[in-house]
Parts: C-alpha cells; structure tokens; sequence
C-alpha cells in the first residue's frame, strides 16, 4: 500500500479524532492527531503534514492563533472545523491565511473533497490552463469564457473575477480576498460590489441563475467556485 | 383608671430602643459637677479595666490638663492621630471621627463632650460625632459636667451668673447605658484647686474666686446628684415597665408649649423639658403661623427655637390662623395636650386692650381644662430692647417702600398741582379724593407703613396746596377742618385695611401656592410613566418651588450611586458627593444650614420611606439666607413625597422582574418539555437503527443496510437543526442578537436557502421569480438564510412530496416582498394567528418539531425592520410574505482598475 497523504488533525474532541481517522484512513491518508494548540504546533513541526485539519476552538489557545503561529514558518493548507454557520471566527481565519472551513456537522465526503482541493492547490500549477464545468469553459491562456461553445462577452472586471475563482477552484474566497485582489486594498468593506458583478457573472453563466451550480455562495464568508 | 397597665405606645418605644441598642454601641458618661472633680480620671481607670479584659480600647480624644497622674493612665493605650483643621492660618486640633470610623475599636474614649468643633470638622458639636461613633456599634466613654446640659443652663446661669455656650441635649442622658457620676465634695475640690491640681497657677485665682466658690460647687453638686437620681429613677421604670412591674406608671399628662419668634422661648422651651421629664410626660411644641409676616430676624431666632425643640427631643406641630390663642387650644385639643406652657407677656397694655385681654388671660379663660404655665423669661439676658411702642411688627416694609411711598404722593401731588393751575375749576375736593385713591394704591403695593407715610404726606400737601387760604397750613373754614380731619381718618383707616387684606391675600396666594406645589409634585409624579419620568418632575418642582438647584442620587445595590440622576440639576463634586454619603448613611440632613458638614455649598436630605433609604436629594436654592421654618417643612413634604414615588416605582420594577421571571420560567418549563420529547425521537432512530447495524444475529440486505444508515443521517440532521433553532431562539430572545448588515441580493439568499435544503426539499419542483428591478438590501446574509430555510423546512415537513412551490420576490416602493406559496394543507383559519407564538403547533399535525422554528422566523425579520405573515390561499396552500424595507438605495458600484 503506498504512502498516501499525512494529515494532522486537531480537535479536542475524541470522538471526532477517531471517527475522522477511521474514515481518513479508509482513504490512504496517513493521521497524526493532536488535542490542543500545543500538541498541534510540535505535531505540525514533528511531522510535517500535507494538510491539516483545525478545530477553531482549542482549550489552551484559540484555533486561529494556532493557525497564526503555524504561518510563521509553514504554508501548509489548512481547513478549519467551525462550529456555526454565523462564526465570525472562521471568517478571520480564512483571511489569516486558512485555506478552506467546514461547518460541524459535516459529512466525510465533504471533508474529503475539502482536503482535495487543499491539497491540489499545493502543487506547482498544472500545465492546463483550461478550466472546464458542465458546458462552460474558461481558457486563462486565450482569455476566454464560452458557453455551450459560444464566446461569453465578459467585463473586464468579470473577467478578473472569474479569473480568480478559476486560480483558487474549489477553495473558498473570502469577500475581503476578492476585493483585495480585484480591486485593491482600501475597497476591502464594499461587498455589494461583489453582489453585483457576482449577479452579473451568474446570468451570464449559470443555466439557472437562481439556483446556482458554478459560483456558489458561501454566506456570511464568500464564494467558491465548484471545482469538480 | 387603667394605671396598672402599662402604655402599649412606650412600652413598644421602649422595647424599640432596646433593640435599636443592641446593634449601636453602648455609651458611658463620666458626669460631674465641675472640673477637676476626676472625670478624665475615671474614664481613663475604667477603659485600663476594660483593656486588661482584653477589649481593644483605644484614645480618640483625651484632654490631661497636664495633670500628671492622668498621663500615666494613658500607659498601653493606643491613641488615634489627632485631625488638623486650618482655619483664618491657624492650625486647629480636633478628633479625627474618621481615623477611629476606619479603626474600629471595641471602645473608644472621647473626652469633653460639650465641645464645639472647629470649622472644617464634619459636625459642629462633638457629641454628634459620639452620636456618630454609636451608630457605628462603637462604644463611647465619655465625660461631662452638668452645667453643659441644655436644660440646666438656665439654672447654671442663676445661680453662678456664667452663661454656658457649650451646651449637649440632654437627650444624650437617655441614650447613655451607664452614668457615672464623679463626686467630690466642695471643699475637697477647692483644696484640688489650690494645690494646682486642676488648673495652672495664674487662673487658679481667678477660678477660685469666680465659678470655684463653695456656694457655687453646692449648687452645681445638688445638681449633678439630682439629675443621676433622676436617671436613675427613669432607668428603674423602664425597668419596671418593661417587666410587666405594677408600679406608679406615667401619669396621663402631656405638655405643649408654645413657641413664638422671641427670645424667650427658649428657656419656656427647657423648662417644658425638665417639667416633661419630672412628670414623665410626652411633649412637643405649637407654633402659630398668623398672616403678619417674620422679619429676616425673627424667622432666624425662630428657627433656631425649633431647632431647640427637635433637638431636646420634642416634635414640632404648626398651625395657621389668625388668632394665636384660637390656635393653640385648637392643637392641645386636637393632640390632648393636658397641660399648656407659654410665656409670660411682654405686650404691652394697649396691645392687651386691643386684642381684648392679654394672650394668657384669653388662654386662662378659653381652656377650661387645660392647665395654662406661665414661664417668665429672664430679662437681663437679653440686651435687646424690646420693641418701641409704635414700632409695629407686621410691617415687612423696607426704605425704599417707603421712599416709593413719599415719590408717589409727591408726583400725584405735583401732577394735580399742574393740572390745578391749568383747569382751576378742579375743586380740592376733587383732588383730595384723588389724594385718597393714590394713599390706596400705596397701601396694596408697597404695605401698611407706606400706606400710613402717603396719608400723613398726602394730607399735610392737600392742607398746604390746595385749601383755602393756600400755601399755608392753616385751615379758615369750619367744614374745611372737618373735612381735613376725615380726610386724615379715612386715609389712615382704608390704607391699614387695604393692607390688611393685601397681607391677607398674599398669605392666602402662599398658601395656595403651597397646596398646588404639593399638588403638583404629588399628581406629577403620581402619573410618571417610569423613574426617570418621577425624578425629572421631583427635579423641576423642587426647583421651581424653591428656586434652587437640585440633584438626585439613587442606590446601586444598596449604596449611595455615585453619579447624580442625568435629570438633575446641580453637579455634585466629590466633597459634596462625603456629605451625600453621610447623610444617606446616617439618615440624617447634612450641608448647608445644618449642624453637621455646614461649610459645604448644597444642603442634603435622606430620600426614605419607613421601610429603607432610596438615596438622597441635594439642593442649593438661590436665595443667600437660611429657608424659612415654612419651606423647610415643605421641603420635608416634598422629600419623603419623592421618597414614596422612588419606591413605589422601585417595587414596581421589582415586581415587573418577577412577572418576567415567572413568564421566562413556564417558557422554560415548556421548552424543556418540548425539546426531551424532540430530542428523544432522533436519538432513538440513532440508537435503533446503530444497534440493528452492529447486532451480529440481524442479517441485513444492503438496501437495508444503507436505509438504516440513512434514518441515522437524517435524525442527526434534525437534530442539529434543533439546536441551531435553540441557539437562535436564546439569542433573540437575550437581545443578544447582533445583525451584520451588509448590501444582500435577495436572490442570493434564497439560492443558498434551496441549496442548503435541496435534501428536504426532494424532488419538489421549485419556481423563483426575482423581479429584474430587485435592488440590494441591507441584510444579515446568515439570518435572513436561516428565515428561509425555517421557511422550507416547513414546507418539506407539511406539504406531499411531490408538491410544486413558487417563491416570488416583488418590488414595492420602499419595501421588497418576498413570497413563498406552497400547496401543501394549510392552516386552519384559527390556528393562523397562532402559528408564530412560542411552541405553538397546529393541533393534529404530525409529531416532530419544537413550534420554535415560525417563532424564530418572525424574530429574525422583525430584528431586520421587516414584517413576516401568514394567510391560506384561495386554491389550497399557505402563503408566507416576508416584507424588508429597502428605502435606502445602495452606493454605486465601480468597475474593477485593473
């Protein structure tokens, strides 16, 4: 059996680390474990994971600041386990540098899809830079966005969204990311833009732009395009 | 007779200062006849007693002369620093109350009751601080000498010819636990004094010869001795009453004095005291308020009079009327007075004719049965001079009234002058007539004594000017004397009437002005819808009232706030804030004209009822000079009124609260019922179906295998469901609810709502209608979610599986709709209005569901500004109608710089 990908997770909870494990381990991932912020922080420096999984509430530190000290001197992909849709938390760990959240409860097919894209994202770029979804194709080479085939007119700003929704696919993008990015730095707060052009890029995209399949919206964080 | 029954009234009152002493320290006078008797001595003996049995005593103040043999007696015991007081450059010593408050000894020794404290201490007496130190639970031991005793200084005074300034009530003997008396012959003292024993050399002399004279000592000792026996006697009644002990109880009697603005009311008031105490009998004070107004002076000495009355421990009941006699029988009759004191008359024997007899005569003759004192005042004590015969009392008028007077006339006289030599057919009687009229006017406004000036001018000008032969004061006709002479009468008559009544009315506007003020307060605060409302008003009456400056302090959990109420209108400084806190510790008025703190700029009164304090109200009027006796009794009336209103709002909030806790504690009875029965049916598919799967004797097909798994799936979902709705529901309902309003496409929102329900919502067919003129509105993205998935949940739980539902979102001027239309059962129309109560649930449905869900819904829309209702439609189906406001329109949009 070859040597699949290490994961730490970090949760205080047994019964989380050990269904986790068990499920993890059904799918050729190699599992550290660590009960608080500490542990973690040796675990990570011990072992050095592929990807880690963070509880954002630790009984010694909060998750968050596990996390910051983490960044000090890895870049390894990090998704947190939040326990509310409102958590404001996860929302400053994403901009900390997290790189994806699940919400408790959450299924193992989920998570595995989460520690996918995570772990996608830290390989070198692929060669292809061709993003394809259902009948919409997104050619970051040519500059160009068809659908069923046909050339999509997009905006500059459009563009530069979708763009890059495709650089990060299947990874959530908080609101302050995006606009940071598109943007700039002091428009970080002006989210109904994103509403905006977010509407716009969907009727443009979506076969039904009600019910969104592409661009989904992650509330109260930001939005992901759906990688797979 | 009931005389073998003890009086339930002082029996209580005795058994009140029992317990009232069994918290407050107990006091010990050290009591003598003179210094020098060894009262310092004594005092210092018996607390060296006290500290060999192991009390913490300790020296707050003690006073050694220099007397060798006390100083050694000062060995081991722990003397508190002394405070120092600067006053006009001088440093002055004094008691530090504070230093002992925040000691706190078992006992403390406080020497020389008597004395007057400098400016600057907090009381101007230190027997109020001793008063201080035993509300603390302190005990005192103290001394004094009996001339001190404010009921003997009259008598001190007689026989030795000292007038004693530094004076103690002689209340304080009732207080005391134990007396002491120090006794030492005369002659022994005297050879004490010569032997430099009590006073340094140079005023042994002067001592000796002045208050040390052997006839002087035997007065003082008899004195000492009769007032312990007194003590004495009064301690073995209470004893005997106390213990059911038939004895010769308290005769019936019950004395009032009456007291006036005179200087002599003073010693009628002492020996009221005395006479009270000899006969056991209860006491208080009549004061007769008549229309003639009180000179700035006057209401001084009278206010000072009362004060002697409180602080003698009597109770002070005024009157109004005109008639001084109709009034105190009228209050003896009304409060059984037995036995009446006055004064003996200084009026003279025209003012007896005229008001038809003296005063005493009249209350000799008027009260059959009730025994009238006659108390003469000591004349040679009192320097000023009684009033000149003429002078009458009643006039309030000042100088200038009177040159106001004397201007009027003299124009009225100039102008008919003018207007004579003009029109000569203005005959002088005419213009005496209109002499007359001015001399009236006069009266009504500037008083009586004007009114008497304008006539004497007014008359002499008339002779002098206008009547035959003019500009000379002499009268040729007969009928011109005779009418010169009415002229004079009438203008005398009608102006002190026209006065009189103007007094009249006047009194009669205060009075007036009084009851409504009170009205006022009571009515006002009586309607307030809460306590800021009361206090506001309490502010602004006593005010306007008092023209003052007022503040109001509340309690925080049982302590004095230490921020005034924001309605009031004086700020209080920290120094102002100590005698705030004394007064709402002592429960007891302190600042401005009081006896204690009396430097500091406002004047502070409890606010307390019977049952506790609710805080205090400070004011500072703008008038310069002491309230009168009148306002300060009004100013009573208007705190203990604020008082009551502060609590009954306090007991309403209290009660308010407890309705609140009872509605939250059957909520909570509720929500537990309902959530054991919600939480155990997904528990048990869990545990059921868990077992089944684990159970190696049940062999299971993989169909049924991946339902079992399945049921497990969806009980935890709804279990979290649950417990997403619980969390919701304590935050709405803590208020904790915080929306994180940001620019929302509403379609968004009920994309992710379907997305996150696609479960639930099976194979339903779905319609969303977004109007293509939607704009953005102000929501919390997360909640808003949370309304709609509610929303469909309740769809997936009510309506068949295979169910169509229209979810139509409208524009309307300043509002968006959003409508969610499904064709499920309905509601019953009586259930409708209900639907969105607290774990309400429609009778007959299906089990399942807390009956939180609608509820949380309507709070989450509500806490947007937004409304959420309900209504059956025509063809089957229920509607629910979410409206948002949208006034506002979002900030333009810029496109990216890229």
């Amino acid at each position: 059996m070859s040597e699949g990908p290490h994961v730490l997770i970090v949760d205080d909870e047994i019964q989380i680390r050990r269904f986790l494990r068990i499920s993890l381990e059904a799918n050729n991932y190699r599992v550290y474990e660590a009960d608080c912020g500490q542990a973690a922080l040796a675990q990570a420096a011990l072992h050095r994971p592929d990807v880690i999984v963070l509880d954002i509430n630790l009984p010694d530190m909060e998750g968050v600041e596990v996390l910051r000290r983490l960044r000090e001197w890895a870049s390894t992909p990090v998704i947190m386990l939040s326990v509310r849709a409102g958590d404001l938390d996860k929302v400053s760990a994403l901009d900390a540098g997290a790189d994806d959240y699940l919400t408790k409860p959450f299924s193992t097919v989920e998570l595995l899809a989460r520690l996918r894209v995570a772990l996608r994202h830290v390989q070198p770029a692929t060669s292809d830079p061709v993003f394809t979804y259902g009948d919409v194709q997104i050619d970051l080479a040519r500059r160009l966005v068809t659908r069923k085939g046909e050339a999509v007119k997009l905006t500059p700003t459009e563009y530069a969204l979708i763009r890059l929704l495709v650089q990060h696919a299947g990874k959530v993008l908080t609101h302050r990311q995006i606009l940071k990015e598109v943007w700039g730095a002091q428009y970080v707060d002006e989210t109904h833009y994103l509403r905006v052009y977010f509407g716009q890029l969907r009727q443009k995209l979506e076969e039904n732009p009600a019910m969104p399949k592409l661009i989904v919206t992650e509330p109260g964080v930001g939005y992901r395009l759906v990688g797979e | 007779m009931n005389d073998y029954r003890p009086d339930p009234d002082s029996l209580l009152a005795a058994i009140r200062r029992d317990e009232a002493r069994q918290q407050r320290g107990r006091l010990k006078i050290f009591f003598g006849m003179a210094a020098g008797v060894g009262k310092t001595y004594a005092m210092l003996q018996a607390a060296q007693a006290r500290r060999t049995e192991g009390s913490d005593a300790v020296v707050g103040w003690v006073e050694t002369h220099g007397r060798a043999e006390t100083e050694f007696l000062l060995a081991g015991l722990e003397q508190l620093p002394k405070q120092q007081l600067e006053y006009r450059g001088a440093v002055l010593e004094e008691m530090d109350l504070d230093a002992i408050l925040a000691r706190s000894p078992q006992l403390v020794l406080v020497d020389e009751l008597a004395h007057t404290n400098a400016p600057g201490a907090r009381h101007l007496k230190r027997y109020q601080d001793v008063l201080e130190l035993l509300d603390a639970g302190i005990d005192v031991y103290t001394t004094v000498n009996v001339q001190h005793f404010e009921s003997r200084v009259d008598a001190v005074r007689q026989i030795t010819g000292i007038t004693v300034h530094e004076k103690v009530p002689d209340s304080l003997l009732d207080l005391a636990d134990e007396i002491e008396l120090i006794d030492l012959p005369p002659d022994a003292l005297r050879k004490r004094l010569a032997e430099g024993k009590v006073y340094t050399a140079e005023r042994v002399e002067v001592a000796a010869n002045n208050f040390f004279r052997t006839g002087n000592l035997t007065a003082l000792r008899e004195m000492a001795l009769r007032l312990t026996a007194e003590h004495v006697d009064h301690k073995l009644q209470d004893y005997m009453q106390a213990k059911r002990i038939a004895g010769p109880w308290k005769s019936g009697d019950r004395l009032m004095v009456a007291v006036s603005p005179s200087p002599f009311s003073e010693e009628v008031i002492r020996w009221t005291r005395r006479m009270a105490y000899t006969l056991e009998a209860p006491w208080f004070a009549a004061f007769i308020e008549t229309s003639a107004g009180l000179s700035e002076a006057q209401r001084e000495l009278l206010a000072q009079n009362l004060e002697l009355v409180r602080r003698l421990g009597g109770e002070v009941v005024t009157a109004a009327g005109e008639d001084i006699v109709e009034g105190v029988l009228r209050l003896a009759q009304q409060r059984n007075a037995t036995q009446i004191v006055v004064g003996k008359p200084l009026q003279t024997r025209f003012e007896d004719w005229r008001r038809g007899g003296s005063l005493v005569d009249r209350l000799i003759r008027a009260g059959s049965d009730i025994d009238i004192y006659v108390v003469s005042g000591d004349k040679a004590k009192h320097r000023t001079p009684l009033r000149a015969p003429f002078s009458l009392p009643q006039f309030q008028s000042t100088w200038r009234d009177y040159a106001g007077a004397a201007i009027a006339i003299g124009c009225v006289t100039f102008s008919l002058l003018a207007a004579h030599s003009v029109w000569p057919w203005i005959s002088y009687q005419a213009v005496g007539l209109i002499e007359l009229l001015a001399v009236l006017l006069v009266a009504v406004y500037l008083g009586r004594g004007p009114a008497l000036l304008a006539a004497l001018l007014s008359a002499i000008s008339w002779n002098f000017l206008f009547i035959q032969p003019r500009f000379t004061f002499a009268i040729s006709a007969l009928e011109d004397i005779i009418l010169f002479l009415f002229y004079f009468i009438i203008a005398l008559f009608a102006g002190t009437l026209t006065a009189r009544l103007r007094t009249r009315e006047r009194q009669a506007q205060y009075n007036a002005d009084r009851t409504t003020a009170l009205y006022t307060l009571a009515h006002e605060t009586a309607t307030a819808a809460n306590m800021d409302d009361v206090l506001r008003t309490a502010v602004e009456q006593i005010g306007q009232v008092f023209a003052a400056d007022v503040a109001i302090l509340l309690t925080e959990q049982e302590k004095l706030s230490h921020t005034v109420h924001p309605a009031s209108t004086l700020a209080v400084n920290d120094q102002e804030f100590g005698v705030a806190s004394w007064v709402f510790d002592n429960n007891k008025p302190a600042g401005r004209f009081t006896a204690t703190l009396p430097q500091a700029a406002a004047q502070f009164r409890p606010l307390s009822t019977p049952s506790r304090r609710v805080g205090v109200v400070g004011i500072r009027p703008q008038q310069t000079g002491r309230l009168t006796f009148d306002q300060e009794v009004l100013l009573e009336t208007f705190t203990s009124q604020v008082a009551l209103v502060i609590e009954r709002e306090l007991l309403d909030e209290a009660a308010q609260e407890s309705v609140v806790l009872r509605e939250s504690e059957r909520l909570y009875t509720t929500l537990l019922n309902s959530i054991s029965h919600e939480l155990r049916t997904p528990l048990a598919t869990v545990t059921g179906a868990a077992s089944s799967l684990l159970d190696e004797n049940t062999v299971l097909t993989d169909q049924s295998r991946s339902e079992l798994i399945g049921e497990i799936q969806s009980a935890a979902d709804r279990l979290n469901r649950l417990v997403e709705n619980l969390l919701d529901m304590s935050r709405l309902d803590a208020g904790r609810l915080q929306l994180k309003l940001e620019w929302c496409d509403i379609g968004d929102v009920i994309g992710v709502a379907l997305r996150t329900l696609r479960n639930v919502l099976g194979k339903r067919p779905v319609q969303v209608t977004v109007a293509p003129d939607t704009p953005l509105i102000m929501l919390d993205f997360v909640l808003m979610e949370q309304v709609l998935v509610n929303l469909l949940d309740n769809v997936g739980a009510y309506t068949p599986a295979d169910s169509s539902l229209e979810i139509v979102v409208m524009v309307k001027k300043n509002w968006v709709r959003i409508d969610l239309a499904d064709h499920g059962p309905g509601v019953p129309t009586d259930a409708l209005a209900r639907i969105f109560d607290k774990f309400y649930r429609v009778p007959g449905t299906l089990a399942g569901g807390t009956g939180l869900g609608l509820s949380i819904c309507r709070g989450l829309v509500e806490a947007h500004g937004g409304t959420l209702t309900a209504h059956n439609r025509d063809g089957g189906g229920m509607v629910f109608s979410i409206r948002l406001p949208s006034s506002a329109a979002p900030p333009p949009v810029q496109e990216a710089i890229l």
